[in-house]
């Protein structure tokens, strides 16, 4: 090499590091706020988890006290409303105000729970599967189609049935079917990695196939898993919304949202706020994930961009 | 001339199955097919050949990330049996790669500086400071300033991107550096760059380089010696000055005459091939070339020919040394 090779080399290699590109959170950021509705929504669920923590401070009543002298007023607007009730009372005087709050708590949680375990268990199957290939990648993906021949709810409503009705089986129950779709996103997330260059210079490295996995492969996958994740979340809610409608989720008297539904369906003809407010409560929660979901997915898949 | 041989391929073969559906037969792709040769200390082996002759996985086999069908492979004295499971570290410290695409070859949400150390934390037991060190020190070398230990791939040009790569295979001290086109996907100012980089490496680190192309002109810059590859076989194979001054396989004559030159007079006339590289599944019987090869005779066809020196070069043709 002459010495002004080596010269222009050193400029160019100068030239070309002083164009600062931005760092990918604050890409990922921008293109993120672009989105207006994807920003509502993470708002939105910012508020829902703020209600969710301190439903103890802001909830004016106690969500399980009965007060008998007002059964099914309605809310404070309108004629015959009291304004210590400000969304009314349910059939066994209940504030139902109080009992949206605290119903936020077991909605976010089901969310929260049975993601977590959805994610866990269909992250590392769907690593497995898409790493290793062969019978592996065959014995998990045609579990997974047998368990997609199922209706979701009707899966569901048979897990509930075996495990017994609870809050927590449900979500148990919802996270079983929410499993195959977070299992083929990472597969064929992965696979799409595993066949990159810096994936087979980690193996000449001698990395092993754990490290090869987790370290390599797993973070260059996780945009569409995160993606998953947060739309799961609205799923999830609504899931078990409707197993608690079916008397299979939460039992009475937790406030749930999806049970408190269930016990107000004879009343919608008289006592339209009942029935209503939880269901707004839920249709919000549900269309906030989507939402952010959406903008996630925009912000985050490169197929999408450009 | 030189030293021992510190990388020796002996009829090296890589077979693969092809499945055709639940109920065909699979069939059997023979992307290398009986390769050898000799690499000393200090050398280039450039590997010719346009694709589908089995350049790439002739890399796979030499680095270890796959086994051979058949063949022996000894890597500084040691023979390689069954690669990758019985591959010891002090082995793979010895072979590494470096990838045609320095856009797919660095890990996108790692640092420069773990990028380049991981080689060190899966092999050696070095702590945190003294890894730093290490990759510091290799970076210098492949001109990368000590502020880019903290940056990610995506900051950086392709021929920076490179220079990544290089370092990462540089960083435990190899003997042979396996470069799979590694200037292929780059600009041609950034080319000469990159080539010079490797040229002075293999002087002051004493390197041994495997250099895959399908540039003869970049071959031509830096390789000692040259094999040409035609569908997972050695052609011709011999010194890189008499393969290119008096090429001796009618493939090899092609592939020169198909270099554009600047130069009117040196243009030497060319030799249009027709047709396309066979399919690897159903390899022509006898000599592979000869569907195409403009002097092929009967015999091409029914007889493969073996290796003989020719010339200054060693020749697979049965008409080798009888055209002028």
């Amino acid at each position: 090499m002459t010495v002004t090779d080596q010269e222009q080399a050193e400029q160019t290699a100068q030239a070309t590091t002083e164009i600062e590109q931005p760092s990918p959170l604050r890409q990922f950021w921008s293109s993120f706020r672009e989105n207006h509705g994807a920003v509502v929504g993470l708002f939105t669920i910012i508020i829902m988890i703020g209600i969710a923590f301190s439903a103890d401070l802001i909830a004016p009543h106690d969500p399980n006290q009965q007060y008998r002298d007002f059964l099914l007023i309605p809310p404070m607007w309108q004629d015959g409303g009291n304004s210590q009730f400000i969304f009314g009372t349910d059939p066994i005087g209940r504030d139902m105000l109080s009992r949206l709050i605290h119903g936020s708590r077991f909605s976010l949680m089901i969310g929260a729970i049975s993601v977590t375990l959805a994610l866990f268990f269909g992250v590392t199957l769907g690593l497995a599967a898409g790493f290793f290939r062969g019978w592996v990648d065959n014995l998990i993906m045609r579990t997974v189609d047998i368990v997609m021949a199922f209706p979701a709810l009707l899966l569901a409503l048979a897990v509930v049935a075996i495990l017994g009705p609870s809050l927590m089986n449900a979500t148990i129950a919802i996270a079983i079917v929410a499993l195959p779709q977070y299992i083929r996103i990472t597969r064929a997330a992965v696979m799409g990695e595993a066949a990159r260059d810096y994936v087979t210079a980690s193996k000449t490295a001698g990395a092993n196939t754990l490290r090869l996995m987790f370290i390599t492969i797993l973070p260059n996958a996780m945009a569409p898993i995160i993606v998953q994740a947060t739309l799961g979340f609205s799923s999830a809610i609504l899931d078990a919304a409707a197993l608690g409608f079916l008397g299979l989720g939460a039992q009475p008297p937790t406030p749930e949202w999806g049970t408190m539904l269930a016990t107000a369906r004879e009343f919608i003809r008289r006592a339209w706020w009942v029935m209503t407010f939880p269901g707004m409560a839920i249709l919000i929660t549900v269309l906030a994930f989507n939402l952010m979901g959406d903008g996630l997915r925009d912000a985050l898949d490169p197929r999408l961009k450009e | 001339m030189t030293g021992e041989p510190i990388l020796r391929a002996n009829d090296l073969a890589r077979h693969y199955t092809v499945s055709n559906g639940m109920f065909a037969k699979p069939s059997l792709v023979r992307a290398l097919d009986g390769v050898s040769f000799e690499l000393a200390e200090r050398r280039t082996l450039a590997v010719v050949g346009e694709s589908g002759c089995g350049k790439s996985t002739l890399a796979r086999l030499l680095t270890m990330i796959e086994p051979q069908t058949r063949g022996r492979l000894s890597i500084a004295g040691t023979n390689i049996e069954r690669a990758p499971k019985h591959v010891t570290p002090v082995m793979r410290q010895t072979v590494q790669i470096i990838f045609q695409d320095p856009f797919g070859s660095l890990n996108p949400r790692k640092k420069v500086g773990t990028i380049i150390g991981e080689p060190l934390v899966v092999n050696t037991k070095l702590t945190k400071a003294e890894r730093r060190e290490k990759v510091l020190d290799i970076m210098a070398k492949v001109g990368l300033r000590p502020e880019h230990f903290d940056r990610y791939p995506h900051m950086f040009s392709g021929g920076q991107r490179q220079r990544i790569a290089i370092a990462r295979a540089l960083v435990l001290r190899p003997k042979i550096i396996i470069a799979d086109e590694p200037v292929s996907a780059l600009d041609v100012s950034i080319q000469a760059q990159v080539l010079n980089l490797l040229m002075d490496l293999q002087e002051e680190l004493g390197l041994a380089y495997v250099f895959i192309s399908h540039d003869l002109s970049v071959v031509r810059h830096i390789a000692d010696d040259v094999m040409v590859m035609y569908l997972g076989r050695a052609v011709e194979h011999g010194p890189a000055a008499e393969i290119f001054t008096s090429p001796q396989h009618p493939y090899t004559r092609a592939l020169l005459a198909s270099t554009p030159h600047i130069n009117p007079e040196a243009r030497s006339e060319r030799i249009v091939l027709s047709g396309e590289l066979p399919s690897p599944l159903s390899p022509p019987t006898g000599c592979a070339f000869h569907t195409r090869c403009p002097q092929a005779g009967d015999i091409c066809a029914l007889e493969q020919p073996a290796f003989a020196k020719f010339g200054g070069t060693n020749v697979a043709c049965h008409f080798a040394g009888k055209f002028d």
